[in-house]
């Protein structure tokens, strides 16, 4: 399997920042505030690897850097240090050495974005089919009847009413918002999707069927996807492979069923226990 | 204040074009990189002007800058020579520009200026037209920030003004922008022509003169040189078309007074009540009023 992304040391610590930000901050400490300069170190020295066709799960409780990850490879926020190396049909690309331009390029291109908050990924003034089309038109379509057929298939795709097609999001459930915001992300054929949180605050019944429905892309697509959650259960259906973060460190990798069935470092134990 | 300062004899009260030379100078090489990018939002540093922003301040700087003794004007509102805000800035032009004279006529003036429309009689190389603009940018309407605005522009992103066609084009079957049509120059950049109507947009294109388009309160200046590419926006499979003037029946409606089936039309109130329609532009309407009757041997009404 062809590798489709590599990161090496990625950091992102907001504030100034001091010499001691990585020694005095971690698991040893209990803290990921740095007590000289009061910076947070929200993700340090993270390298992880991910390969076409994977599901990458990383998991960890809230402020464990998790998310802080995937808006820096999204180019959401701009890294403190480290490199991300992305294979674009084999030619490596180093993300944070592209310039604005071509970073918007990979962005609007290349990768999608599925946030826990649909208003951050969909413009609920566009009807539903509108948002799907505003992401068509970045790749130099311009045909009208082709941007509406491929926006109605992707929402059969994702189980959304054709009729309600050319409604606002805005009055959408909670699920079908989630679910036009992953036809949106898919529009452009992305060879990476990001999914920070995606079934947080849905019930169980719409819950699985958006986890379905990612496997089902995944298998039909061969998508690579990084899913970010807190939730042990979406790890163990989706991810083949699992980060387990705290204090903005990568404390545990490895295969899913390995982690879950047997964790090695103190904090995950205490993690799968307290949820099986 | 000096309250004794007396004008010594000779000298006139305001500068040749009100404006004084270093202003005009400004905006004169703001004129030039306008022309030079074409339609590239150029910032000025627009006067202000005895009049209150939005009334054509940005269009009167440009006219006032450029204008000489020898030069002929043409100010048109809303298509007429005789609306108030048209004859209140050819006044204002007359007072501060002596020696230039000003005409109704289209195919006599060297310089034009007009808000909302574009004369009927196709302009020729030898003149000039200036475009009042309330709003320059078309992106504001999808995009409230201006640095963003401006990095949009630079990459030739307007994937978002295509996504307010698709809107439209859902929900009411065809393009419904009246005015304000976003159009693309020279390939890259796209303006917003000024408050003119859709059936405008195609006389940009490739156009004999210079059209300049100046935003007083925005303060921005651009400009379609002559002979440049001027493409509404639009899809493949849904060209741009120009308001059609149909009747009940599909035909095309003439105008009330001279028949004209090419021209812009206005609607308005006859004196029983009912909806007529005649030509916006009132010099071109005269015009072929004017022969219809000398063809007929009538009296002229006046």
């Amino acid at each position: 399997m062809n590798k489709i992304l590599e990161v090496a040391g990625l950091s992102k610590i907001y504030g100034g920042g001091c010499p001691l930000c990585a020694a005095t901050t971690g698991s040893e400490w209990d803290t990921n505030i740095c007590p000289h300069c009061g910076s947070v170190v929200a993700a340090l020295a993270v390298d992880l690897e991910l390969h076409e066709g994977e599901i990458l799960g990383i998991m960890g409780e809230s402020g464990s850097g998790k998310s802080t990850l995937v808006k820096l490879l999204y180019f959401d926020e701009a890294p403190t240090g480290g490199t991300a190396t992305y294979f674009e049909d084999g030619r490596p690309q180093d993300l944070f050495a592209l310039n604005a331009a071509q970073q918007r390029r990979l962005r609007n291109q290349r990768f999608g974005m599925v946030y826990q908050n649909p208003h951050l990924g969909l413009n609920f003034n566009l009807s539903a089919g509108g948002n799907i089309a505003e992401r068509l038109l970045m790749t130099d379509l311009a045909h009208y009847g082709q941007i509406r057929d491929r926006a109605r298939e992707l929402l059969s795709r994702t189980e959304v009413m054709l009729e309600r097609m050319d409604e606002s999001p805005r009055r959408f459930s909670g699920g079908m918002q989630q679910r036009v915001q992953i036809a949106k992300a898919l529009a452009p054929h992305p060879s990476l999707l990001l999914l920070d949180e995606v079934t947080t605050g849905l019930d169980l019944s719409v819950q699985a069927r958006i986890l379905d429905l990612i496997l089902e892309i995944q298998h039909e697509l061969h998508t690579a996807m990084i899913v970010v959650t807190h939730d042990l259960g979406v790890i163990r259906l989706l991810a083949g492979r699992t980060l387990v973060m705290k204090h903005g460190r990568v404390i545990e990798t490895g295969l899913t069923d390995q982690i879950l069935e047997d964790p090695q470092h103190a904090y995950t134990q205490r993690l799968v226990a307290a949820n099986l | 204040m000096n309250p004794n300062y007396e004008l010594c004899p000779g000298e006139v009260a305001y500068n040749f074009g009100f404006m004084d030379e270093h202003a005009k100078r400004e905006v004169r090489r703001a004129i030039l990189k306008a022309i030079a990018i074409p339609g590239y939002q150029t910032p000025y540093a627009s006067r202000e002007m005895p009049m209150g922003r939005g009334f054509g301040t940005g269009g009167l700087q440009l006219t006032l800058s450029i204008i000489g003794p020898l030069d002929r004007l043409k100010v048109i509102d809303q298509g007429a020579d005789d609306s108030v805000n048209a004859v209140n800035l050819r006044r204002f032009i007359e007072m501060t520009c002596p020696g230039v004279t000003t005409t109704e006529t289209t195919r006599e003036a060297t310089l034009i200026q007009s808000r909302h429309r574009i004369p009927e009689h196709p302009l020729g190389e030898d003149q000039v037209l200036v475009l009042q603009v309330p709003y320059p940018d078309p992106l504001v309407l999808v995009e409230p920030s201006e640095r963003r605005r401006k990095v949009m522009h630079a990459e030739g992103d307007y994937s978002r003004l295509l996504t307010k066609l698709y809107e439209d084009i859902v929900h009411f079957d065809e393009i419904t922008i009246a005015h304000r049509y976003p159009t693309r120059i020279a390939g890259h950049y796209v303006i917003d022509p000024s408050p003119i109507p859709r059936f405008d947009v195609p006389k940009l294109h490739r156009s004999r003169a210079l059209i300049l388009l100046g935003a007083g309160r925005e303060r921005k200046i651009y400009a379609v040189p002559p002979y440049t590419d001027a493409v509404p926006l639009a899809f493949e499979d849904v060209p741009f078309r120009v308001e059609q003037f149909l009747d009940e029946n599909g035909n095309r409606r003439p105008c009330a007074r001279c028949g004209a089936t090419e021209s812009y039309l206005d609607e308005c109130l006859d004196a029983a009540g009912a909806k007529v329609y005649q030509c916006s532009d009132s010099h071109w309407c005269n015009e072929r009023y004017g022969s219809w009757i000398e063809g007929r041997g009538l009296e002229q009404n006046p």
